[in-house]
């Protein structure tokens, strides 16, 4: 599977969703700088990681989602390929439209950094197929802004069409119905507060992301 | 030509910092205060002088960019 990552000014989780494409998928992903206007040839798929993009100045996400290599990254979600934003990455689509609502400051105030237990809430997604359904999962979460914010009809809409991926067990951060990882309706983008690309290797601390990415590879 | 946008969080989005904000008016004794709703004040320097393009301009600025239709509302100040 052809992968790539993109890189914002301010990135920093790059490096760690390239290590863990590569471990799982056996190739190097492409680093593709956000003032490309396109992406490498043949690529299938897309992650957009996590770290503080243009230092979370106007809103997380706000203005890296306007940076040159979108409008690439939004044509390739509609042929159907799999996008997937992690943390700052999630900040990113939501910014950009590609997937519902918002992510708000933690309702605590504080940046939380912490173990995270979740739930999977639906495993017949391209994401999440490798897991089963229910399976409680322990994934990192680093993040300030986190607090995922949806009308009550988005809300409803999106949990009635089993676009719910990821629950947390113990909600961090005041996110809306627990919520810590939503797809689109087609169900190719996902994104997600939690950090699967740091638990791929049982000397970080977990693999527990492990089957996330396998899950990808196996669907390409 | 300066414009002023207010960029505020829209009724019924949660305001964490806003309430963060009234919880530590009323432990200074500030009991009338209600609520506190926190926003932003953004100001740009604009060149041109017709009134017109340059709200149509700055409001498109404000849709594509400067606030989010999802959870914010925005005014346009001219001046």
């Amino acid at each position: 599977m052809k992968s790539a990552v993109i890189v914002f000014p301010g990135s920093n989780c790059d490096r760690d969703a390239h290590d863990a494409i590569e471990k799982v998928t056996g190739h190097k992903p492409a680093m593709v700088w956000h003032q490309e206007s396109d992406l490498p040839e043949g690529t299938e798929f897309i992650m957009v990681p996590g770290g503080f993009s243009y230092g979370d100045y106007l809103r997380c996400g706000a203005m890296a989602s306007r940076s040159a290599i979108m409008p690439a990254i939004v044509a390739h979600a509609a042929t159907g390929a799999p996008v997937l934003g992690v943390c700052n990455g999630f900040q990113i689509l939501t910014e950009s439209g590609l997937l519902p609502g918002a992510l708000m400051r933690n309702a605590g105030l504080k940046f939380v950094c912490e173990k995270a237990k979740l739930t999977v809430e639906n495993a017949n997604t391209r994401f999440t197929s490798h897991y089963e359904g229910g399976a409680e999962l322990i994934v990192p979460i680093a993040h300030h802004d986190g607090n995922y914010f949806a009308d009550a009809d988005t809300l409803d809409r999106i949990e009635g069409e089993g676009q719910v991926v990821f629950r947390y067990g113990k909600n961090p951060n005041g996110s809306a119905r627990d919520i810590a990882g939503i797809t689109n309706e087609q169900g190719n983008v996902m994104g997600m507060m939690p950090h699967p690309e740091r638990a791929v290797d049982a000397n970080h601390g977990g693999t527990d992301g492990l089957k996330l990415f396998e899950s990808l590879l196996g669907s390409a | 030509m300066k414009a002023k946008i207010h960029v505020y969080l829209k009724p019924g989005v949660l305001d964490p910092q806003g309430a963060a904000v009234a919880g530590a008016l009323h432990n200074m004794g500030y009991d009338e205060v209600t609520a506190a709703r926190q926003g932003k004040l953004i100001e740009l320097d604009l060149t041109g002088d017709d009134a017109d393009t340059a709200r149509t301009r700055v409001d498109e600025m404000c849709a594509k960019l400067l606030s989010n239709p999802v959870i914010e509302s925005y005014s346009i100040e001219l001046e």
